[in-house]
């Protein structure tokens, strides 16, 4: 039986793992029960501050912390960051101070909360600002391994995780998890989907699926959208020749956008997008979610022999 | 420093031809909130602030924080003549490659802690640093420059709240009263009421001062240094473009630079001339 777990909880669980760290502190904007971060402000409370329900305020106090060599790791829901996207930019981003931002609760995969919650914008927003690295991991494995080796980063971050239970990849894959390389969980020749988040095991349910009706197809967990594991996405094109994104974000962008920038320019291969499009989610289970929006596991089989239809 | 009174003022009145030369030969910039400002920054380093030009990063320097950092021919007019950095450099005040980017930017400056340009963001960082030299158990105290239309940003409230709640009496803020903003006084663009009621009723310390009087100034700077137990502000009234006469109070130079004839007068104003 697969174990189920959410990311959201390998990044708690991360905060803690580098709490030995001194300089690690933790900013709060009144979500840190859902975000996670409760464990270490229960551990480490006077290196806990908490900002209220104040994002914008949140980000700049994470960047006169880091001005000051600390290390902050500030935290809300996916769609409350957007609101310090500003502050991102110009008060993080620019000067190049190592805040790391996580954003919980991201996607259409939040499920009943509704739109105003399923932020499908995040990874596109952040990937636009120089310096920023941009991370969706897919379970709370690599969600703590990526947390952990972010003190050693030295350049702002964001992160977003996941509100709910999806299976986990990597039990005892831990040590290979390492920041901008992608991870080949399944080895196929005749197309290569490349997912994160929510989507990696929606793409692997894709993967043994199309194995039944003679589709091999590699699928691989593009966890770090920023910067791109070009090598990857060029070695999978020249073994496959047909890429599938797979993303619970916007196809404009996000993943889908990171990918396609990349092959344009450099290796034109047949793309199918998997992501919500161009459209606003609604209240419903996570599993209706993908359905309705056509980001489920079926609808990535359909893009996968579209694709190789291409080729 | 040991500055007296007349030295600070004579301090001042140099930044005022560094600014107004840095606008001139840029043809743009903001001269007007540069000139309301001078006097208290010109104050606050040479008499108080705890730095060291020969080592601008130095751990335990006290912080400064522009976060009107349009108003940065200001600031740089004082770096310079602290020794940050040389008058010469002054000179590539919004020129390609320039230490002195149109807007404060710590990546480019020496001297500078906070890359400004986007109004409402400097008492947040500030509240950063308070909170870092906090856990450090340093002694070094963050003082944030504010401008008043600045405070029209709905987050500085969301920071002055947070200050009051984290008892951050190492967060020491001056308010530029100028009453201009970019397109017209406050009043008409939103009126802020009573300014010191709103900081009062967050939490905060608060003092009043005529901002281009010396003496009041030094006693306003004396009330930041001794206020601990809490984040303290010091509101200084003061005039937009103070001791230029055409551009004081004139809300045209907020944010235009004075064309050949208006440079010359000035220098005379400035007593760099004769007229």
């Amino acid at each position: 039986m697969t174990r189920m777990a959410a990311t959201r909880d390998g990044y708690g669980q991360a905060l803690l793992e580098i709490a030995d760290n001194p300089k690690v502190v933790v900013l709060e904007a009144d979500l840190g029960k859902s975000t996670k971060s409760l464990h270490f402000r229960k551990e480490y409370p006077e290196r806990t501050v908490s900002c209220g329900i104040g994002e914008q305020n949140m980000l700049l106090v994470g960047a006169g912390l880091a001005s000051s060599g600390f290390i902050p790791f500030a935290s809300t829901f996916a769609i409350f960051t957007e609101r310090a996207f500003e502050q991102m930019r110009n008060g993080v981003a620019r000067p190049n101070l190592a805040v790391h931002l996580c954003g919980s609760h991201g996607g259409t995969h939040t499920g009943t909360d509704g739109s105003s919650a399923q932020s499908i914008e995040d990874l596109a927003i952040y990937r636009t600002l120089p310096n920023v690295v941009v991370m969706h991991p897919c379970d709370d494995v690599s969600t703590k391994q990526l947390t952990k080796q972010l003190p050693e980063l030295g350049k702002p971050s964001y992160m977003r995780t996941a509100r709910n239970k999806t299976p986990v990849m990597y039990d005892g894959r831990e040590d290979e998890i390492k920041i901008g390389k992608g991870m080949i969980l399944r080895d196929g020749a005749d197309a290569a989907i490349i997912a994160c988040g929510v989507m990696v095991s929606e793409s692997m349910k894709a993967a043994e699926s199309l194995e039944k009706q003679g589709i091999s197809v590699s699928v691989v967990d593009m966890h770090t959208l920023k910067p791109l594991d070009t090598d990857l996405v060029k070695s999978l094109v020249d073994k496959c020749g047909a890429i599938i994104t797979a993303e619970d974000h916007s196809i404009i962008g996000g993943l889908g956008g990171a990918v396609a920038e990349y092959l344009s320019s450099n290796c034109p291969a047949p793309l199918e997008r998997v992501g919500v499009n161009d459209r606003f989610g609604e209240s419903g289970q996570p599993d209706e979610m993908l359905n309705l929006l056509g980001i489920s596991s079926h609808h990535i089989e359909n893009a996968v022999k579209k694709a190789q239809s291409r080729k | 420093m040991a500055m007296d009174i007349s030295e600070v003022e004579e301090f001042a009145r140099k930044c005022r031809v560094e600014i107004v030369k840095m606008v001139h030969r840029a043809q743009a910039g903001h001269p007007g909130g540069s000139l309301s400002e001078i006097d208290l920054i010109s104050a606050l380093y040479a008499t108080r602030l705890r730095v060291k030009p020969e080592n601008p990063d130095w751990n335990d320097r006290d912080r400064f924080i522009l976060s009107k950092g349009h108003a940065s021919p200001g600031m740089y007019a004082v770096l310079a003549e602290m020794g940050f950095i040389s008058h010469a450099d002054l000179e590539s005040y919004r020129v390609l490659g320039g230490v002195c980017q149109g807007h404060v930017d710590m990546k480019w400056c020496p001297g500078v802690d906070f890359s400004a340009g986007s109004l409402g963001m400097g008492l947040s960082f500030g509240m950063g640093c308070a909170v870092a030299a906090k856990l450090e158990n340093s002694e070094r105290r963050i003082f944030v420059m504010l401008g008043d239309g600045e405070i029209q940003e709905g987050s500085i409230w969301e920071a002055a709240m947070a200050a009051r709640h984290h008892e951050l009496g190492n967060l020491k803020v001056i308010l530029d009263r100028n009453r201009i903003q970019n397109d017209d006084f406050c009043e008409a663009q939103m009126r802020m009421f009573d300014i010191p009621a709103k900081w009062k009723s967050f939490g905060w310390s608060v003092k009043e001062i005529d901002g281009h009087d010396m003496a009041e100034i030094m006693n306003g700077l004396d009330f930041l240094e001794r206020t601990n137990d809490g984040p303290s502000i010091l509101i200084a009234h003061t005039i937009k473009g103070a001791g230029i006469s055409y551009m004081e109070n004139n809300p045209s130079f907020h944010g235009a630079a004075p064309n050949d004839e208006q440079f010359h007068q000035a220098m005379i104003e400035l007593g760099e001339v004769e007229a």
